[in-house]
């Protein structure tokens, strides 16, 4: 990797920086690579890429401090809906990843979310000594496999054919929990039971909060801790050469051709590095919401995903983050304006998909452009003309 | 040997209803080079119209008829209200477009009609004859699908109207030229597209369970079939959908719960196809990119 970097670090190096200026990004395009090319950079780039670890390290340091002083002091149904964020966060950053920078769509990551879901419950289901943590990791490994297999096949495909094969998936894959009733549970699906803190962590927190903890809170705290992990990795990723090379295919295919990246690698280790988020994502609703059904992944929570990262703004974390906000917050807040108009509650819980898809409509047709390029697809429109100038 | 007969039938059926189902993303396609991945939720809608008519009314065929216009009616004005605006962007944004038709619609339907399960009544008996597994509501089906494409076939090769929807789709400029009005013509693809989705909407409900997400499935089913025949061949649809039908049957009829496995069958098939021919079956174009 690294004797490679040499050659092409700089032919790369020019589009994110054209990118991210174009389209507000954070981040100054500065970072990896500096090793090999000392002339022309200032001390202080070629002091970037420690200090950008350190700085994004301290952000998301700030950003759990700050979850868990809400955790505390909201409580209540508030605890709830903070670990509810905290599983959507890892998968609209995933798809942001995805989408946003590498500019391929996906309708399957609800279906990538159930992988991890159901790796969480039938490893807790057979054994409740296993550390959280390594159920996490397995759950990612899972589903990261499970994305070696779709982004392979994905690859190969752009545009609509894309969407439509992984909304093929999403559709598809809550079938085989329902098929499969010893292993899975079939449509009841499995029941999840949340870790349980250790005692040093129990003393850790009264100590310093002075409050109990409660499982709720406790499964918050891990949902955090792993969203703030999450990002933390994917934001220094998008620093990185990786996050160079997603966004020159996403921009010019042949352009990065010529810079020496092999598009379908770089397209499928996008899709596993989002395969795992999700499946990361999946393995923290397991634990928040303490089941996994068939039901919990129907092509809404996919669609859900999309208008999070649509209407966060596609290619920034910080936008996912907002997206994923958005989904936890606003369900309510619209279910809610459903009842007072004197709808059921039957009804009024199916306010909010209505509202979330006149929203992608209004969006795409009002700011197609406006929110951040709204979805980077330019380039595939350029790679259909192209396509269809060659037919 | 009996239960294949049974199975080989009812997938030629069902195939059918799949096929008029394709036949409508291929015609929007063909016009307008998107997929409409809400075309399922709209033909849902368009059913739920049908099944509350025949509830005030008692008349299956009465909803029929309204099952139709409102299917004409909503592609109509999906098209020209929502679809016109992204009909030359970048397709992406056609898609979530789409998308959001399609919760919308499905949302939309929740709320009006509820989102339990109901049956749906069927226009003629749903027991079989004593010899052959097929109910004369089966055969039906058939005859509608049948006599649908006829229509279209007559449509698009023997009428005036036909031969100007073809060149609007062909070369939208040189159409324009030649006097056509192409915005219409666009219009009125979408809007014939929403009557056949809402016929195989209805075909699909008729004496079967319905939710807001039934058609969740056959949209699914309709792309891989479409895709299957190369996604703007009308024989390659009728083709896909009957492949999708009998796979559908075979699967749910020879795997042990095996009707929860439909869709990933459908999927085995849509990745296999694109692998290996990604063009479809009978494309018309030499090469594209999928």
């Amino acid at each position: 990797m690294t004797t490679s970097q040499g050659p092409t670090a700089n032919p790369t190096d020019d589009t994110p920086g054209k990118v991210q200026g174009s389209r507000g990004v954070a981040g100054s395009g500065a970072g990896v690579g500096v090793t090999g090319d000392p002339a022309g950079r200032s001390r202080l780039q070629r002091l970037t890429p420690g200090s950008t670890l350190l700085r994004h390290a301290l952000l998301m340091l700030l950003a759990f401090v700050g979850a868990v002083i809400l955790i505390e002091t909201l409580g209540g149904f508030r605890v709830a809906q903070l670990g509810a964020m905290a599983y959507y966060i890892p998968a609209v950053a995933g798809l942001t990843l995805l989408t946003g920078i590498n500019g391929q769509i996906s309708l399957g990551h609800g279906a990538l979310m159930a992988v991890g879901a159901y790796t969480t419950a039938v490893v807790l289901e057979r054994s409740e000594s296993v550390p959280f943590l390594l159920v996490l990791l397995l759950a990612a490994i899972v589903t990261g496999l499970v994305g070696i297999v779709v982004g392979a096949a994905a690859s190969r495909l752009h545009g609509p054919y894309l969407a439509g094969a992984t909304l093929a998936l999403a559709v598809g894959l809550p079938g085989l929990a329902i098929w499969s009733e010893e292993f899975l549970g079939g449509e009841q699906g499995l029941r999840v039971q949340p870790p349980q803190a250790p005692a040093w962590v129990e003393d850790a927190i009264f100590f310093v909060t002075g409050n109990d903890l409660t499982t709720g809170k406790y499964v918050a705290y891990i949902g955090w801790a792993a969203a703030v992990f999450v990002l933390l990795v994917l934001s220094n990723l998008l620093k990185s050469r990786y996050g160079r090379v997603w966004r020159a295919v996403r921009d010019d295919e042949i352009a990065a051709q010529l810079a020496g990246i092999n598009l379908g690698r770089a397209r499928v280790l996008a899709f596993v590095v989002s395969a795992c988020c999700a499946g990361v994502a999946g393995s923290l609703l397991a634990i928040v919401t303490r089941l996994t059904s068939p039901t919990s992944f129907t092509i809404v929570l996919s669609i859900y995903l999309l208008v999070a990262i649509v209407v966060g703004g596609l290619g920034s974390l910080l936008g996912a983050v907002l997206g994923a906000a958005l989904l936890v917050f606003l369900v309510p807040f619209v279910t809610e304006r459903g009842l007072d108009a004197g709808l059921s509650a039957a009804q009024a819980a199916n306010t909010a998909p209505l509202v979330f898809g006149i929203v992608l409509i209004v969006i795409m047709l009002a700011a197609p452009q406006g929110l951040v390029g709204t979805i980077r697809m330019r380039y595939l429109t350029r790679k259909a003309t192209k396509a269809s100038a060659r037919a | 040997m009996q239960q294949f007969v049974t199975l080989t039938v009812n997938g030629i059926i069902l195939g059918s209803v799949f096929a008029a189902f394709a036949l409508t993303l291929v015609l929007i396609y063909r016009a307008t080079r998107i997929i409409n991945f809400g075309q399922g939720a709209m033909a849902m809608f368009s059913a739920y119209l049908a099944l509350e008519t025949i509830k005030r009314t008692d008349s299956y065929w009465l909803g029929f008829v309204v099952a139709l216009v409102s299917g004409f009616i909503i592609g109509g004005v999906v098209e020209r209200v929502i679809v016109r605006r992204v009909e030359t962007g970048p397709e992406l944004n056609a898609v979530i477009v789409t998308l959001g038709v399609f919760v919308g619609f499905v949302a939309l339907a929740s709320i009006l009609f509820g989102n339990t399960i109901e049956g749906f009544p069927a226009p003629f008996s749903v027991r079989g004859f004593e010899a052959v597994a097929i109910t004369p509501t089966d055969i039906f089906k058939l005859i509608a699908v049948l006599i649908a494409m006829g229509l279209l076939l007559v449509l698009f090769q023997f009428t005036s109207l036909g031969l100007q929807m073809r060149a609007a789709a062909f070369g939208q400029e040189v159409a324009r030229l030649l006097g056509v009005r192409v915005g219409q013509m666009l219009t009125l693809g979408w809007a014939l597209a929403g009557m056949f989705g809402a016929l195989a909407g209805v075909l699909i409900a008729s004496g079967a369970p319905v939710s807001p997400t039934y058609m969740d499935a056959v949209v699914v089913f309709g792309f891989v079939a479409a895709v299957l025949g190369g996604l703007d061949s009308f024989v390659g649809a009728v083709v896909g959908g009957l492949v999708l039908g009998l796979t559908n049957t075979y699967v749910a009829g020879y795997v042990e719960r095996g009707s929860a496995l439909v869709t990933l069958a459908a999927l085995a098939i849509l990745i296999t196809v694109l692998l290996l021919r990604p063009s479809g079956l009978f494309s018309s174009s030499v090469a594209r990119k999928v």
